[in-house]
């Protein structure tokens, strides 16, 4: 492996959401706070949804980890911001699917930066890094 | 010593990762196996394989020996009195749960103490969390320096009349620090308490002495000092054993079995309810024989100088925190300033370089050192100054590639 295989682990849009995250911090008016860690590593995020009507109107999140834990918070509130609590949990499940390696192609989402990610795949010690903040968000909305 | 010729001994470490050649530093977690512990298992299920201390037929025979002649050479290992002290077992946090289940609920009530120190690894804490809160008893820990030591002096401050048992590592998994464990072991006997020590990071890098350091529990496992994973081995003065009841009732541990009562089997065997890990006591038996032909204090002279060599190139990196005391085993806990661990363990990974990234099973400590996480190289006996270097020079890359990419 060579510092090109990293590349595709650590692309800019990643480390871009890493050094400035989006929608990091505390959300007042949530409605919907999770706090989920990751035993092994002891990385940890507390997701805060605030959900109206069946959508997901506002979504932050705190907490601490890697450059890839970090990143895939920041990207899944900026992701499910303004959708359909049922398109959130269907982009999880898309998402989960991505990092188990298959190719993902999606007409009726907007994935945006999130595609970013697929390269942590080929990293299976890296994906439950990935996976944490949407983890959290999925358990958040579904013991709703 | 001469590593060239230990490294041959370990087939895995003769292997490319990505590109390069292996560099293990993860020793601490597990260990590498030699050739002769792999063999002497294989020797074990291809010749001899049958189950112990039952029935007439040669191969029982043959295997109880291998089995019972494993546990003698444990006994010399840490130079117990007598095999009646050595309980095989799956390994350290078994061998702790079982001072904890079986002592500990029997002999704490309320107003009692344990005392532990804040270097613990989570399986010499959370025992003593479930006693303490089964019996009533309060939990201490001894505080640390800034070096991460502990000192005599607050030993003998947070040890008191009503302290019943104290816990400590022999080794700390994360800073490296040799604790005092006989000065703690005779203070801990001045006030009537017992000393349990976690023996996970002393027993494959020491001389452990049992009977010099006067510990009334010493535990330790097999896979890392290069035995198998799945056997471990608890130490326990015969006469604390002997009060003791077992924790797992069933086959092999039983003398009389009663349709409304049994009796026990003696030392050790009425700690090792089931059929045992015979192929893991084999394979033990073949590290220790390994280990003393390489021979420990050489192992231990060899790791203090990785230990150093590490420490002084480590700290010609900036931006690099260094965690634990100037004098340590061969391990080195640091982070890369604005690099969390684990993105430094995936870059030292793509250069070959294996090391750990995350808490240690440590949480209180990582508390204590005020981090998340963090990274562990650690060294054993296979180990030379050029995978140190290669490790330096991983790091550099780190920090180059995470600049270069903000």
């Amino acid at each position: 492996m060579s510092f090109n295989n990293l590349d595709q682990l650590y692309r800019q849009v990643i480390m871009d959401h890493y050094r400035t995250p989006r929608n990091r911090g505390k959300l007042e008016d949530s409605n919907l706070t999770v706090d989920m860690n990751n035993p092994t590593c002891g990385d940890t995020v507390r997701v805060q949804l605030k959900i109206e009507d069946g959508y997901v109107k506002d979504a932050k999140f705190e907490g601490e980890g890697c450059s890839i834990s970090l990143a895939s918070a920041s990207m899944m509130t900026q992701a499910i911001k303004g959708k359909k609590v049922t398109e959130a949990l269907e982009m999880s499940k898309l998402f989960s699917n991505m990092m188990l390696g298959e190719d993902i192609d999606s007409e009726e989402l907007d994935l945006g930066d999130i595609i970013a990610l697929q390269g942590v795949s080929k990293f299976p010690a890296r994906i439950k890094c990935a996976t944490l903040a949407w983890k959290a968000m999925e358990k958040g909305v579904l013991d709703e | 010593m001469d590593i060239r010729a230990i490294r041959e001994q370990f087939p895995v470490l003769d292997q490319e990762v990505n590109g390069h050649p292996l560099v293990y530093l993860d020793s601490s977690a597990t260990s590498q196996k030699p050739i002769s512990v792999i063999e002497a298992v294989d020797d074990y299920y291809r010749h001899h394989n049958s189950n112990v201390h039952r029935g007439v037929h040669t191969l029982g025979t043959r295997a109880t020996d291998l089995y019972e002649g494993a546990r003698d050479k444990v006994r010399r290992f840490i130079n117990a009195e007598s095999t009646a002290e050595i309980i095989f077992n799956r390994g350290t946090t078994t061998a702790l749960n079982t001072v904890a289940s079986s002592y500990a609920y029997a002999n704490l009530s309320e107003g009692d103490e344990i005392v532990l120190t804040y270097m613990e690894h989570h399986s010499n804490i959370i025992p003593w969390q479930q006693a303490a809160k089964a019996t009533g008893a309060t939990l201490k820990y001894i505080p640390l320096q800034e070096d991460g030591t502990i000192t005599i002096q607050d030993a003998k401050e947070t040890i008191t009349n009503n302290t019943k048992i104290v816990a400590i590592a022999h080794v700390s998994n994360v800073l490296g620090t040799i604790n005092p464990v006989k000065e703690v072991a005779k203070i801990a006997h001045e006030h009537g308490a017992v000393i349990v020590v976690d023996g996970a990071q002393g027993a494959p890098h020491l001389k452990v002495d049992v009977q010099d350091l006067d510990c009334d529990f010493y535990a330790f496992s097999g896979h890392k000092m290069c035995a198998p994973t799945g056997i471990g081995v608890l130490y326990g003065k015969k006469h604390l054993l002997d009060s003791m009841e077992p924790i797992e009732f069933g086959g092999e541990m039983i003398d009389f079995v009663g349709l409304y009562d049994s009796t026990w089997k003696e030392l050790p065997w009425k700690f090792e309810g089931g059929t045992p890990i015979i192929a893991g006591a084999v394979g033990l038996g073949a590290a220790i024989d390994f280990l003393n032909d390489v021979g420990l204090d050489a192992i231990h002279e060899h790791e203090e100088q990785l230990a150093k060599h590490a420490l002084e190139s480590l700290r010609t990196i900036d931006g690099i925190s260094i965690y634990g005391p100037e004098t340590r085993a061969g391990l080195v806990t640091f982070n890369l300033n604005d690099v969390h661990p684990h993105d430094t363990a995936t870059v030292l990974d793509a250069e070959g370089i294996a090391v750990r990234a995350g808490h240690h099973c440590a949480q209180p400590l990582m508390k204590w050192l005020d981090v998340t996480a963090t990274a562990r190289a650690s060294f054993y006996l296979y180990n030379t100054e050029e995978e140190i270097d290669r490790l330096v020079d991983g790091l550099r890359k780190a920090k180059e590639y995470f600049g270069y990419v903000f």
